[in-house]
């Protein structure tokens, strides 16, 4: 089962919510966590895991072979990244615009282009306190998250309870994320712009037909068009957080709400339950 | 001209609070949300739509199911696994056309794809350039470069000493989008571990591309001590500390009234924020 967390807005607190739920299973649960926020992963940070192992994530890029390039222009008309140039008689390859579609050593006509790994990332997996743990983590300077986020996503146990921390955002990272899991927890605060976020959140989760439902953080701030918004388009909204300064000086210092404060421990196992519930109901509707 | 663009790598940090607030402490500028897929500057800022235009971007295979042979071969060769069952899955789908030249049926056709909506507005603070990324649409770097280059073009008509540029969070393609060949990079952070270590990445980021560096810590008070983690780890990286924001409840009763904070509350945040702008245009100055 692939319960993911993303929000929409930013700092809206996907990762404590993440950790915390995890922290809360895994006394009764198989249960693996997976940072798919590559850009700014912060999961390690809470959960504190022994890294294992690791591998680097590569696209495939063209390297040409001049000696038999005929300087044809097949490999530059296929290409839509604009990755590969074919000039008089030289080849020009970006690799930082190449998505390694593979269409140019395909197509060419000499077979004078193979392809090379280049390094965009990487994938680290490992233990934290009884649960499994993965991340990855886009090099610095790279434009392209979402093969570093596959890769990560491969590594799913779906024996296991998988729980998905996603990056902010509605954009292909987040589709990428989000995409097969079974349920998505939508994290929000009550502001005009965590409602304004949350809105486009729901509109990308119903476009991938994955069942959400709201946390809402630091409730009690803000106004009350979050919980009005949600009664209306019928989303449950499954738990509410207060802002309380203790938290904060939790997440500040990098310590998961749950093991900071234990008493949180059965609203996040209720928290677990209720979407147990939701999925159920769901799925004898479906039967039915 | 001058281009400053807000980023801080973790989302949440006060980047749209601190624009929305230069919005309105800056005489003569072009505002532009680069936050393409979550954007929030235009609920502080209250625009009226001037232009309206289609962001078209990239191209959706789409298969014939007339010619289609079911040969496979296209399902066999596809990076991005955006073909079951001879059919396209549109979200999958990178556009790369692999699929299109190989075809031996000629099935496959690659169609235009609208990617998103980008709009001129007028605030009462000047222009704003914003834009709305379609759901779970791709190109949300080119979206970005395109609301850039329309706030550059509309500066240079009006004259406008800055241009004032929200930021999206993380450190990718957007990001790297709203950064490269700008003027200065601000870089909202927060003094929790998930800040530091996220300010660290985009810090890398703006070096990597060679744009200058300024910080500004907000919510400073909620923990001193990483606060000074901070002060020492910008030190070491030559990154200047411009200021230090205290964390007051006025900043999201300012979000919750549709105003910059500086025009909500004369409070210290908005003193501290009125500092941080004359150091960025002074910094912009240089």
């Amino acid at each position: 089962m692939i319960i993911s967390v993303a929000s929409g807005k930013g700092g809206t607190g996907k990762t404590l919510v993440a950790t915390s739920l995890a922290f809360s299973l895994k006394d009764r649960e198989r249960v693996q966590l997976l940072d798919c926020d590559v850009e700014e992963p912060n999961a390690h940070i809470f959960l504190k895991p022994v890294i294992a192992g690791s591998e680097a994530v590569c696209i495939p890029i063209p390297e040409v072979d001049e000696t038999k390039c005929t300087y044809c222009g097949k490999c530059a008309e296929v290409c839509p990244y604009h990755a590969i140039a074919v000039l008089a008689r030289h080849v020009l390859v970006f690799p930082e615009l190449c998505h390694g579609c593979g269409a140019c050593s395909y197509l060419c006509p000499e077979k004078a282009i193979k392809e090379v790994d280049r390094e965009i990332g990487v994938v680290e997996w490992g233990k934290s306190d009884g649960m499994k743990f993965v991340h990855g983590k886009l090099n610095v300077g790279e434009a392209m998250s979402t093969p570093v986020i596959r890769r990560v996503k491969a590594k799913a146990n779906r024996d296991a309870i998988v729980i998905i921390d996603v990056s902010p955002g509605t954009s292909c990272p987040v589709v990428e994320s989000i995409k097969d899991s079974d349920f998505c927890l939508l994290v929000t605060e009550p502001t005009p712009f965590g409602l304004n976020d949350l809105v486009l959140a729901v509109e990308t989760v119903k476009e991938l037909g994955v069942p959400c439902g709201v946390v809402i953080n630091r409730a009690g701030v803000g106004d009350g068009k979050v919980e009005e918004y949600c009664l209306r388009e019928s989303i449950p909204i499954l738990l509410n957080i207060p802002l309380d300064t203790e938290i904060a000086r939790l997440n500040s210092r990098g310590i998961t709400l749950v093991e900071g404060m234990p008493q949180w421990k059965e609203s996040f196992i209720g928290l677990f339950d209720r979407i147990r519930e939701i999925m159920n109901e769901r799925s004898s509707c479906l039967k039915r | 001209m001058k281009e400053v663009v807000v980023l801080s790598g973790k989302g949440g940090t006060g980047k749209t609070s601190i624009v929305g607030s230069f919005a309105s402490l800056a005489k003569s500028k072009v505002l532009v949300d680069c936050d393409v897929d979550a954007a929030d500057l235009h609920l502080l800022l209250q625009p009226t739509i001037r232009e309206q235009h289609k962001f078209w971007s990239g191209q959706v295979a789409s298969i014939d199911k007339e010619k289609c042979t079911q040969c496979g071969l296209c399902q066999e060769q596809c990076r991005f696994a955006a073909i079951k069952d001879f059919s396209v899955d549109t979200i999958s789908c990178e556009g790369c056309g692999f699929c299109f030249h190989i075809c031996p049926a000629e099935a496959i056709t690659m169609k235009e794809n609208m990617a998103g909506q980008w709009f001129i507005s007028d605030t009462k603070y000047g222009s704003l350039v914003h834009a709305r990324l379609g759901i779970a649409q791709e190109n949300s770097g080119k979206l970005v470069a395109l609301v850039r280059q329309q706030a550059r073009k509309m500066a240079e008509k009006q004259g406008a000493d800055y241009i004032i540029s929200d930021g999206p969070p993380g450190i990718g393609c957007p990001v790297i989008s709203s950064l490269s060949g700008a003027s200065l990079a601000l870089l909202v952070t927060e003094p929790t571990l998930s800040g530091i270590h996220d300010l660290d990445r985009v810090l890398g980021v703006c070096h990597h591309f060679g744009v200058p560096a300024l910080v500004c810590i907000n919510k400073y008070d909620i923990n001193q001590d990483n606060t000074r983690r901070i002060e020492k780890f910008c030190l070491a990286q030559g990154a200047e500390v411009a200021t230090r924001i205290p964390f007051d409840g006025a900043v999201t009763e300012a979000i919750v009234a549709g105003l910059p904070v500086v025009e909500y509350s004369q409070n210290g945040v908005s003193h501290q924020i009125e500092v941080l702008w004359e150091l960025v245009s002074k910094s912009l100055a240089n």
